[in-house]
This record gives C-alpha cells, sequence and structure tokens, in this order.
C-alpha cells in the first residue's frame, strides 16, 4: 500500500513501487499480458466466426459437414469402430519400437566386418520411406496371401499390423540413429575403457542416453502411425475410417467425416500435450536434456522485449 | 496502458466493418452448379450454362422438341458424353483389341456389351449417332455422391435406391436385378442353399453398394462383412480365402465366377421382391435430360429393343439356384 | 628374480592420417611406479595413454602388460581394459546414471562370477574418498571435483593393475583441484602404478618417481623430477619449462 502522502512529505527519497496486478501472483506485467492475449483471442475468432457464418453457401455447408442428427447417430458407430485402429496402434508400437532400434544399432555398428549389415540396413530403410503405404498394404495384404505360402496367415489384421512395422520402423530407425549420433563419442569410449564389449556399451551407456533425447520426435511418428491404422481399410477391414464411408455413402452426407475427425483430434491432441511435457520435465530434472532448457533461455533472454 | 486500448477500439471497428459487407444468405442457395438436398423438392433447379437455345424450362411433361439434341442442355454441345467405371467387366462392358486409353477392361464405345449396348440404344432415341456420342471413366462411388458429374449420363449397374435419388437423378429401370454370391468352387460356402445357411461365413462387397446392404439385412451374417474400394479388391480377398463369398449382382457374378476367379462358382441368386432392384441410369441431380432420357427407355421397351438387347447380352447369365429362406 | 615391469612399450607409432603424433616410444614402468608425462598440448601425451590401453590403434610397435603382449594378434581387446584403468580430462561419468551405479557398471558387467559385492565394495570405494554420501546422486549435482574423483573410483572399481590419469585436473576450477590430486597422491602411497599425463608440475615433482618430458611425439627427455626439473639436459625441454615457470605454474 503506498503512501503518497508520506512520500511527498518525506521528499519521495525511496522510488514507487509499481502498482500490483491480480491477486494470482502475476504481477502488473503479468496481468496486461493475460488481458491482452484475451481480447485478442476474442476479437480474432469472433471476425473469423462472422465471416465464416456470413460467408454464401453456409446454409448448405452446415447441411453437408454440420448435420446435428446425423453427427449424433455416426459418434458411437465410428468411435466403436476405433478399438480396431486402437489395437493396431498399440501392437504395432511395440513393435516399432523394437525393430527400429534394432535397424539404428545395426546402421551404427563400426568397422569393416560389419559393413554388409549397415548395407542391407540402410537399403532397408531406403525402401521402405520410400514407398506409399497404400502400396505396401495392397501389396502385401491382398499380395503374399494369394500366393497360399503354407503357415503364412491371411488374416488382414495381421498384415496390417506388419506394413505398419515395416514402414514405420524404417522412420523411427534414422530417429534412433541421430539419437545415437547424438551421444558424444567420450561416452562410448568411457564404457569401453572399463572393459565393455561393443553390444554392452551400447546397451547400458549409449543407447538408453540416445532414447530419452529422441522421445519427442519419437512420439511425433507415432501420432502418424494412429493416423495410418487406416491403412488396414484398403484390404477390407472395417475401423473407423471405412465405417465413416459406409455410413457417408448411407446418407450422402459428410458430417460423419466430422465425428471420425474429431475421434482423431481426441486422441492425438493429448499425446501432443504429453509430448510436451515430456520435454519439460526432462528440461527441469537436468541430464541430457538441460542443454536444450538452456538454450530456449538463452534464446528468449538475448532478444527479449517487454510483453 | 495506451496499447490495449487502441488495440481493443481497433479490433472492434474491425469487427463492425466486417459485419456491415458481408451480406446474409437467408434463402437457399442459385449457384451455378446443382447443390445436393437430402430434401426432395417438387420444382427441378435452375440450371444455368452456355447453352444455345434456352432449355431451362420448368414443364412437368417435356414436348418432343424439348428432348431433341439441340435442345438439351449437355457437357459439351451436339455430344452426349456418357459414363461408364474403369475397368468395366463382362457382361456389361466388351473389351476392344486394342483398348484404347483409358479403359482396361471392357471397352463402353465398342456397344458391346449390356450396358454399352443399352446406352447407345438411348443415345439413338435421343437423337444421337454413334459418333456423336463420347465416354468418359468415372469412379463408382464419385457418380453416385452428390456434386457436380462429369458426365449426362452413367452406366455401371446402379441400383435405384430411394436415398440415391435423392442425391442424383436415376433413369427408369433399364434391368431388372437379382443379387448374387460368388465363392471358390472347392469351399463349403458352394454347397449352401438357404439364406440361413450363409450365416456362419464371412462376406465382402463394394462400399456404397446395395450388395453391402443386402449383406447386412438379409444374410444377417455373424460375422462382420469386409468392405472394400472396388469389386477388383473384393474378389482377390475371395480368391485369398480372407472371404468366403462376395455379394454381387448376378451377371457380374458370372463373370467373376467363370472368368476372373479360378474354380469360381456361383453359390446362389437372392429372390427377388416384386418391384424390387432395378438398375437406373444416373444423371446429375435435377439434370433436364431426366424426363427425356425416360422416354427413351419407355420407347426402347415398348417396341422390343431392350429385351432383344437383354437376351443378347445376359440371357444364360440369368440361372443361377434360388436361395431357398 | 626380475619382476616384469607393470609396463613395457617398444617403439610405437602412431598417425592420424598425415600426422605422426607418436614417433617411435620406448617406456618401461616398474610396479608401484608412478610416471608424470609432460609437455607441450600436442605433443601425444594422452594420445599415448590412449593407445596404451587400446583405445587407439597403433600403426608400429608393441606394448606388454605384466609380460603379456596386448599388441598381439587375437588378443581379447576388453580383457587388457579390464587391466588398465584410465581415467579422463572430461570426466566422461555417464550421466543417466546414478553415481553408485556409475562405479558398478564396469564390475557388475564384466567380471565373472557378476560380484553381488559389486555394490558394497563400490560404497567402500567412494566412503574411502569421501563421495558416499553421494552415491544416489546423478553426476549433474555433483561439483567438478566431485565428478573426477567418481571417475577415479569407477576407474579403481575394476581394480586395475595400471592406472592411466590423462590430465585429470586440466578441466578443473582451481579451488576443486586440490582434492582430485590429494585422491591421486593417496593412490600412489598405496603403491598404484600409474601414468599421469599432467600440466601441474608442483604436483609432478611431488609424487613422480620419474619424468617424461614429450616433445613431437618423442620422449625427449626422462629422469627423477629432481633432475628433470631442476636441471633439464635438452633445450627444448628447458624451453618448456622457461615457459611453466613465467605463467606461474612452477
Amino acid at each position: 500500500m503506498t503512501d503518497g502522502a508520506g512520500d511527498t512529505a518525506r521528499g519521495a527519497a525511496r522510488p514507487s513501487r509499481p502498482a500490483r496486478g491480480p491477486r494470482f501472483g502475476l504481477g502488473a506485467e503479468g496481468a496486461r499480458s493475460l488481458s491482452i492475449a484475451a481480447v485478442s483471442t476474442v476479437v480474432v475468432f469472433g471476425l473469423i466466426g462472422l465471416v465464416v457464418v456470413n460467408a454464401p453457401g453456409w446454409p448448405v455447408f452446415q447441411q453437408a459437414f454440420l448435420n446435428g442428427p446425423i453427427f449424433w447417430e455416426s459418434l458411437p458407430k465410428v468411435i466403436g469402430r476405433f478399438w480396431v485402429n486402437v489395437q493396431m496402434f498399440l501392437v504395432a508400437e511395440v513393435l516399432i519400437l523394437i525393430f527400429g532400434l534394432l535397424l539404428a544399432v545395426l546402421r551404427s555398428l563400426p568397422g569393416p566386418v560389419f559393413f554388409p549389415v549397415r548395407l542391407i540396413a540402410t537399403l532397408y530403410v531406403d525402401i521402405f520411406r520410400a514407398l506409399p503405404g497404400i502400396l505396401v498394404v495392397f501389396m502385401l495384404g491382398l499380395g503374399i496371401p494369394a500366393l497360399r505360402l503354407p503357415g503364412v496367415p491371411k488374416d488382414e489384421f495381421f498384415w496390417a499390423v506388419i506394413v505398419l512395422t515395416l514402414l514405420y520402423s524404417a522412420y523411427v530407425s534414422e530417429v534412433f540413429r541421430a539419437g545415437i549420433n547424438s551421444i558424444h563419442p567420450s561416452q562410448a569410449m568411457a564404457a569401453r575403457s572399463l572393459g565393455l564389449t561393443m553390444t554392452q556399451s551400447m546397451r547400458y551407456v549409449v543407447v538408453p542416453q540416445a532414447v530419452r533425447r529422441v522421445v519427442p520426435p519419437l512420439l511425433n511418428d507415432f501420432i502418424g502411425l494412429q493416423k495410418d491404422t487406416v491403412l488396414v481399410s484398403f484390404i477390407g477391414v472395417v475401423e473407423i475410417f471405412r465405417e465413416t464411408q459406409i455410413l457417408q455413402a448411407a446418407r450422402f452426407n459428410f458430417t460423419p467425416y466430422l465425428a471420425t475427425a474429431l475421434v482423431f483430434l481426441a486422441v492425438t491432441i493429448p499425446m501432443a500435450r504429453f509430448t510436451d511435457w515430456l520435454i519439460a520435465r526432462d528440461a527441469r530434472k537436468g541430464g541430457s536434456g538441460r542443454r536444450s532448457a538452456s538454450v530456449s533461455n538463452a534464446l528468449s533472454r538475448g532478444g527479449q522485449a517487454a510483453p | 496502458m495506451r496499447t490495449p486500448k487502441a488495440f481493443i477500439g481497433l479490433a472492434l471497428a474491425a469487427a463492425l466493418a466486417a459485419a456491415c459487407t458481408s451480406a446474409p444468405a437467408a434463402s437457399p442457395i442459385a449457384s451455378t452448379t446443382p447443390v445436393p438436398s437430402t430434401a426432395p423438392t417438387a420444382a427441378p433447379s435452375v440450371a444455368t450454362s452456355a447453352s444455345a437455345a434456352p432449355s431451362a424450362v420448368v414443364t412437368p411433361a417435356p414436348t418432343q422438341n424439348a428432348c431433341a439434341p439441340e435442345n438439351l442442355t449437355l457437357k459439351t454441345a451436339g455430344k452426349l458424353t456418357l459414363g461408364s467405371d474403369n475397368p468395366a467387366y463382362d457382361p456389361y462392358f466388351l473389351p476392344s483389341s486394342p483398348n484404347p486409353s483409358p479403359w482396361e477392361a471392357g471397352d463402353p464405345n465398342n456397344g458391346q456389351g449390356f450396358e454399352s449396348a443399352v446406352a447407345f440404344a438411348i443415345a439413338g432415341k435421343l437423337g444421337f449417332s454413334k459418333d456423336q456420342v463420347v465416354w468418359v471413366a468415372v469412379p463408382f462411388n464419385n457418380a453416385i455422391q452428390p456434386g457436380a458429374k462429369d458426365f449426362d449420363l452413367y452406366f455401371q449397374e446402379v441400383s435405384y435406391s430411394a436415398d440415391r435419388a435423392q442425391a442424383v437423378d436415376l433413369s427408369d429401370g433399364y434391368y431388372d436385378v437379382a443379387q448374387a454370391v460368388v465363392a471358390v468352387k472347392s469351399e463349403k460356402i458352394a454347397k449352401v442353399t438357404t439364406i440361413s445357411g450363409l450365416k456362419d461365413f464371412t462376406f465382402g462387397a463394394q462400399v456404397g453398394t446395395t450388395s453391402y446392404d443386402l449383406i447386412g439385412k438379409t444374410i444377417a451374417p455373424a460375422k462382420d462383412a469386409k468392405v472394400y474400394d472396388t469389386n477388383d479388391a473384393a474378389l482377390k480377398a475371395l480368391g485369398n480365402g480372407q472371404i468366403d463369398g462376395l455379394v454381387t449382382d448376378l451377371p457380374t457374378a458370372y463373370y467373376m465366377a467363370n472368368v476372373q476367379l479360378k474354380n469360381g462358382a456361383i453359390v446362389g441368386q437372392f429372390p427377388t421382391q416384386p418391384g424390387g432392384e432395378h438398375f437406373s441410369a444416373v444423371l446429375d441431380k435435377g439434370s433436364t435430360l431426366t424426363s427425356c432420357v425416360n422416354q427413351a427407355i419407355a420407347a426402347l421397351k415398348a417396341d422390343g429393343t431392350l429385351a432383344q438387347i437383354t437376351q443378347t447380352w445376359l440371357a444364360d447369365k440369368a440361372n443361377a439356384p434360388v436361395f431357398q429362406p | 628374480m626380475t619382476m616384469q615391469p607393470a609396463l613395457r612399450i617398444e617403439g610405437l607409432w602412431k598417425s592420424f592420417g598425415e600426422l605422426d603424433v607418436l614417433q617411435g616410444i620406448d617406456l618401461e614402468v616398474a610396479e608401484h611406479e608412478v610416471i608424470a608425462l609432460i609437455g607441450a598440448s600436442g605433443s601425444g601425451k594422452s594420445t599415448l595413454l590412449r593407445c596404451i590401453n587400446l583405445l587407439e590403434p597403433i600403426d608400429e610397435g608393441r606394448i606388454f602388460i605384466e609380460g603379456e603382449e596386448i599388441t598381439a594378434k587375437g588378443v581379447n581387446v576388453d580383457r587388457i581394459r579390464r587391466r588398465v584403468g584410465i581415467v579422463f580430462q572430461s570426466f566422461n561419468l555417464f550421466p543417466h546414471m546414478r553415481v553408485l551405479d556409475n562405479v558398478t557398471l564396469g564390475p557388475r558387467s564384466v567380471l565373472t562370477p557378476p560380484p553381488a559385492a559389486a555394490a558394497p565394495d563400490a560404497m567402500r570405494l567412494l566412503e574411502r574418498f569421501g563421495l558416499a554420501e553421494k552415491a544416489n546422486q546423478l553426476p549433474d549435482r555433483l561439483s567438478g571435483g566431485q565428478q573426477q574423483r567418481v571417475a577415479i573410483v569407477r576407474a579403481l572399481a575394476m581394480q586395475p593393475d595400471l592406472l592411466l590419469l590423462d590430465e585429470v585436473t586440466s578441466a578443473l576450477d582451481p579451488e576443486l583441484v586440490a582434492e582430485v590430486l590429494n585422491v591421486v597422491r593417496e593412490l600412489a602411497a598405496n603403491g598404484m602404478t600409474m601414468l599421469i599425463a599432467t600440466h601441474e608440475m608442483g604436483f609432478a615433482r611431488d609424487i613422480a618417481n620419474r619424468v617424461c618430458f614429450l616433445d613431437a611425439g618423442r620422449i625427449l627427455e626422462e629422469g627423477p623430477p629432481a633432475q628433470i626439473f631442476a636441471e633439464p639436459r635438452e633445450a627444448r625441454t628447458r624451453q618448456f619449462l622457461n615457459r611453466i615457470i613465467e605463467a606461474g605454474r612452477l
């Protein structure tokens, strides 16, 4: 509480304190930022809303994409089918992590004796990053069962998981490899100097650090994987996307697609926030994440202007 | 504290300006492309295009003059644009040797095959010679969905349904169709003779077809049906043993069982209801050709041409055992 | 009865591409001896140490540890490295493991049978060097001096025959140097055979039995510290020591 009269009386030797902001401790600067942000958000979205709703064609668009009754009819049906996608995602994710890490390690093996191994791993990654998923799913999901090889399953779910694993391991192995390469060679040197074998050094020293480093890009790839589970629809399985198509064909209305889009958003956005939280926690804890925290601090402090 | 106030003032001014300049749309749209609506309209919507003669006449019974080629609203003036899917199969479309691009299986241009023949017959009744007919390839799913069409008239074993008739115009029927089940001869399902006997098997069909609907409504199997973008994919799955039976129209089933599939067989056909499924040609919603096409079809029925075409191409493809309940 | 020298190096040559870093090194280290390696940066001190435990492959020459030629064909390199400990200038602790796990990783992974005593033994070592209460912490919570002492303990946990110390105080703040040097002093007093590359001349003079001056990849001069520091024979040795004295480091 400032004592203005007193200050004036004493000649105002002390510098006056700034007025306090709202009680939740933001301070004056923070409160101002918050109110500006709030007003700005309301105005921008309000403007967008106004423009959209008044555009010609809006009623038709609303009928075709935002049809209430059809939405509420479709939503439980597509959610029911989503379980297929979820199962596929869970199984494939585990396989991809294992196979991707294996590929990355194989590509990292040093020395001329391992050249053929590195070559095969590199070729694998090149091929499966190049091929479109739908092509591979047709080739393997419909093509291989046609050969009727004994012992080879023809189940579509099985082949979809295989296809997703083959495709995504290629991407994930590159992420792991970048992580492995980012570990300073002195770590491997320290491990070998204790007498640990190459395998032990990788397993106890290099890979654990590499994996911790690449969790954000890995989670990024897995958000992509969630979406690509719809590939199995092309070989007949009725999962969320095919169900959406069936509903759309039956009703000649696109609102089911909106319902499905919302399902994907509901699943994916929490994953994205979780990734952000992981990055922040890693930065707070220190270890190899600390560097990135100080970089962003340095960047923001270096160019900081008052909000 | 100057900045926030100025900002708010500017923003409000901008919002007001935007609200005032945009025109509120209270009435349904009159746009250049016909627009789908799920509520059936009594009068055909206004069609605008750069046609020479004003043909946007709202009359319930068009006169012969209105159906003359020069009076019709066509995709390409002077030509009748017909559409079909690609690949298009026997016995509806037959191949030429060689097939002109892009046709991979049947070539609609040659007038051979049931639907190609019917299409040319209708075109002829409308007054178009063979040179005035142009064929384009359009996927089945695209043709029956609402939206502007790349053709005047589309033939691809499209069954009439009330739902579909709200999205597109469907002509009167030119063929009464039965659905059938295709399977591999050596499989257990091939011995089934009753609908109830089908319940334990896995079926497949193309998405958005009445065949797919039939699986759910008539067969109601225990296991989920498998749904494919094309009949080709479904056929592949049938050959692989990934589905036990494929449901499609009977003439297509013939071609699949006898030509496409190794050791294929038709398990049976489903009994047709009176006034049951029939094939219709697809037109753009509210097309001015629809009534003219219906007139042409009526004429072909009356003078026996349609019966002759049916006999030529489909006579031997309608004999399959009928499923008992 | 002649005892095998702890370490014998014969005619060691090592180059990186065009650059000859080590040009014919001959050196013998008896058991319990402490050798100080001094010389300018780039003289090959670190490279020499890293060759001894085969972290760097050598081009020519032979190395014997306790009489066994480790440069012979078919030698199991990992086995050799268990007997030769090395401590690095930049500590190189494993940041994702607690201090205790850093120390026990070696014994648990390589000594057979895997000792269940690894953890208690490690704790004893950590206690001996005053690091016991840091055992459950991650390395980044420790000061530089503490981290380097942990690195030394990590090397000692393998019970090596020979310990190599590569400028272990060069990366430390001056006030933390002493605690590390005291650890090394204690090891010397307890008879650890050591090869120490260092810039700490006073320290070298105190604990080394012999000092080797490396210049351009060769051991230019070697002898007891009193002789090397007080009466160097070679001109370049004198030059080097003068520069050190000028910098106030001696």
